[in-house]
């Protein structure tokens, strides 16, 4: 991706908040109804249980990744696709460029895929000279905008009906007041021109099934079922840790994953791409390439918390239960992934030092945790990568040393006592914004008022 | 007789001291005996979450030793026993005699659960009020009814929030480290809330955020301490 830059998320957050505060409310409403919707849809099912087995099922697939992975190729393989491993982001872009220049493609539709956007496929495709089409009717939003996604599953969460309105106005002619099915028809008719006409199809993949060497979609505009089976070419973008170990475990997911992301039973449109046409079938690329990325997960695979956060389905249930993510959508995190899940997966796939401050965009409120459907401990993750942080110095060093006086203090009851004192007899509040910390609660807030006494004065004096 | 140590807290002790006596009240009411063990200080629990572990250890450490001899301790904070309860296990986890967490408990957990308290009196007759949910509290001690069933059982009415299991913002160093969307986290509370006489909740830390920025916004109810609205339920 071109603009990874998480380093300004307070200031990109505050920006937002300050010069477009109608994005607060779009992802704020839309969020709100994912959340229901999720809600609504665990309600007649065991989702404890759903998710224990979901958590489970990743996690001893991640314990044993190496043998999944080889499993999958040589099933991969059999069905005669072309698998290729990436290493990077830039291993996984030059897959594409023989089969541009083999193919002579001109024209690739996408599938809705995030991976392509970390890796930076649109961008990638257009210097080879190939114009990329987002076929996902929120993504061609975001393209027709020149805007990376806000949101893993929605991605044009932060614009309002009207901004699209207006959008389509422009770009397809519809009326300034259409309806949204008025909207998605005309994008059906622009889109259907485009899928007739491109060389290649690009996908990512929500599963890979290690026992059958299937690559399994979930999308609920059929544009994912046109992308993989239209144009000549197929290439499906795979990061190493969608494998699970058989099909049936495939099943298991898109019914938690669709539940989680959009409140659905399962996705209305489910592909199981099990190869290149055959010689009796009429439907179906003749070449398939999987490319299975690594691009940092094995980094994260080798830490000892961030693991976890492998188990990662994309469902985008973290963000829509997350109060930070609530206020700004996912531009102001400055990275593909956003929300909690970003949260913890950019240090570990980007490194530390690049992701901070991240690990701090959270309140550790705990909401994510209640909807995760692997079960993936965000805060505890989010206080891991904290705490490395402190330990590499990449927390100031005023904050550091404020932290250890604090604890000094705190090991001397009579000297914090004192500290407490001086709460009471200095003209703190009016001075205070010019304080580190304090300046900054100052900034947005009324400082507190200390009480008149300390309750340690008060029960000296005795209570009645 | 039941006795328990009062740990007023960092927080308490300075900001909610008449909340904190108020704790005493309560607890003495329901025929609790209460002490005041004087070395303590602070959990531990900002710097624990601003990824301070070292800090937070000495501050663990400091706190267990303060609270050895105390068959309760009982807090007027969700968060604050929540990083006892929670926390400290793993934190103290090499310590040779780490304290036993389950003593721990926030003041309305410890009402209903240890004391069996299910009616207060009924000195909160015709009061509406709006209890904020603590995300610690909530989350990781599992309080959810406790403290709306005590102010409900004193006359009050607790009225539907629709923000009220949402965090607040304040998020100990967060606060101050992303001080813009930690307000705008408040102002979607102060957003949301029902016209009420008092919003209150058992976390002092998410009072003041909230308090703080009503005060900014301008114009708000006043924001009160679970225990001091408890006591004033439970006083003749």
């Amino acid at each position: 991706m071109s603009h990874v830059n998480p380093g300004a998320y307070r200031e990109a957050a505050a920006r937002s908040l300050r010069d477009t505060p109608e994005v607060r409310g779009s992802v704020g409403s839309a969020t709100r109804t994912f959340e229901a919707s999720r809600t609504r849809a665990f309600a007649p099912i065991d989702g404890d249980r759903w998710r224990d087995w979901a958590r489970d099922v990743k996690t001893h697939t991640l314990l044993n990744l190496d043998q999944y992975l080889e499993q999958a190729v040589e099933r991969l393989e059999a069905n005669g696709v072309h698998v290729h491993w990436a290493e990077k982001d830039v291993d996984a872009l030059r897959v594409l460029d023989d089969i541009v220049e083999r193919h002579g493609v001109r024209t690739a539709v996408k599938a809705k895929s995030m991976l392509s956007e970390e890796l930076g496929v649109n961008e990638h495709l257009e210097r080879l000279g190939v114009e990329p089409v987002e076929t996902d009717l929120g993504e061609y939003i975001i393209q027709l905008l020149g805007e990376p996604p806000s949101h893993i599953v929605g991605p044009a969460i932060h614009k309002s009906l009207d901004e699209c309105r207006a959008l389509f106005h422009d770009h397809l002619g519809t009326p300034l007041d259409g309806t949204p099915e008025r909207l998605a028809a005309a994008a059906r008719e622009a889109l259907r021109a485009r899928f007739l006409g491109a060389e290649l199809g690009i996908s990512g993949g929500n599963f890979l099934a290690a026992d059958t060497g299937t690559v399994a979609l979930i999308e609920n505009e059929g544009n994912i079922r046109l992308s993989t089976s239209i144009p000549n070419v197929h290439v499906a973008f795979v990061g190493i840790e969608k494998v699970v170990p058989t099909l049936e475990d495939v099943a298991g997911f898109l019914q938690i994953t669709a539940r989680s992301a959009t409140g659905q039973p399962i996705g209305l449109f489910v592909s199981l791409i099990q190869g290149p046409r055959k010689a009796d079938e009429v439907d179906g690329p003749e070449e398939v390439h999987v490319v299975l990325v690594d691009n940092g997960r094995t980094n994260a695979l080798a830490d000892e918390a961030a693991w976890e956060a492998l188990r990662c389905v994309r469902c985008g249930a973290c963000l829509n239960s997350c109060p930070v993510y609530r206020q700004t959508g996912g531009h102001a995190y400055g990275w593909t992934y956003s929300g909690p899940i970003g949260a913890i997966l950019a240090p570990a796939m980007l490194g530390l030092e690049r992701a901070m401050p991240l690990p701090h965009a959270s309140s550790l409120c705990g909401a994510c945790v209640d909807v995760c459907p692997v079960r993936i401990p965000i805060p505890d993750i989010l206080l891991h990568w904290r705490e490395r942080a402190v330990e590499a110095g990449l927390t100031p060093l005023g904050e550091r040393a404020g932290s250890g006086m604090y604890a000094s203090l705190a090991a001397r009851p009579r000297a914090f006592e004192g500290a407490g004192a001086m709460l009471r007899h200095t003209p703190w509040r009016q001075t205070g914004r010019t304080l580190p910390v304090l300046g900054s609660w100052a900034q947005e807030r009324d400082m507190p008022r200390p009480s008149a006494k300390s309750f340690r004065q008060l029960w000296k004096e005795g209570i009645e | 007789m039941i006795k328990a140590s009062l740990f007023a807290t960092c927080l308490g002790d300075n900001f909610f001291a008449e909340a904190c006596a108020d704790t005493v009240r309560l607890l003495r009411h329901f025929g609790v005996e209460v002490d005041f063990p004087e070395g303590q200080t602070c959990c531990g629990q900002p710097a624990f979450n601003a990824g301070h572990r070292g800090d937070a250890e000495r501050m663990a450490r400091h706190t267990e030793t303060v609270f050895a001899e105390s068959e309760y301790v009982v807090l007027p904070s969700g968060s604050c026993a929540s990083m006892m309860r929670a926390h400290y296990p793993g934190l103290l986890s090499g310590e040779e005699t780490p304290g036993d967490s389950a003593r721990v408990w926030e003041l309305c957990q410890f009402l209903v659960h240890v004391l069996g308290v299910e009616s207060i009196g009924s000195g909160l007759e015709g009061r509406t009020v709006a209890y904020h949910h603590g995300c610690h509290a909530l989350r990781e001690l599992g309080i959810e009814h406790e403290p709306v069933t005590l102010l409900r059982s004193a006359g009050a009415s607790v009225l539907d929030w629709e923000a009220d299991r949402e965090c607040c913002g304040f998020g100990g160093l967060f606060s101050a480290k992303m001080p813009e969307v930690s307000a705008s986290m408040a102002d979607r509370k102060l957003e949301t809330l029902p016209d009420v006489d008092v919003v209150t909740s058992s976390d002092g830390g998410c009072l003041l955020q909230l308090s703080g920025r009503a005060e900014r916004r301008g114009g708000s109810p006043p924001f009160r301490h679970v225990a001091s609205l408890l006591w004033q339920g439970a006083s003749p």
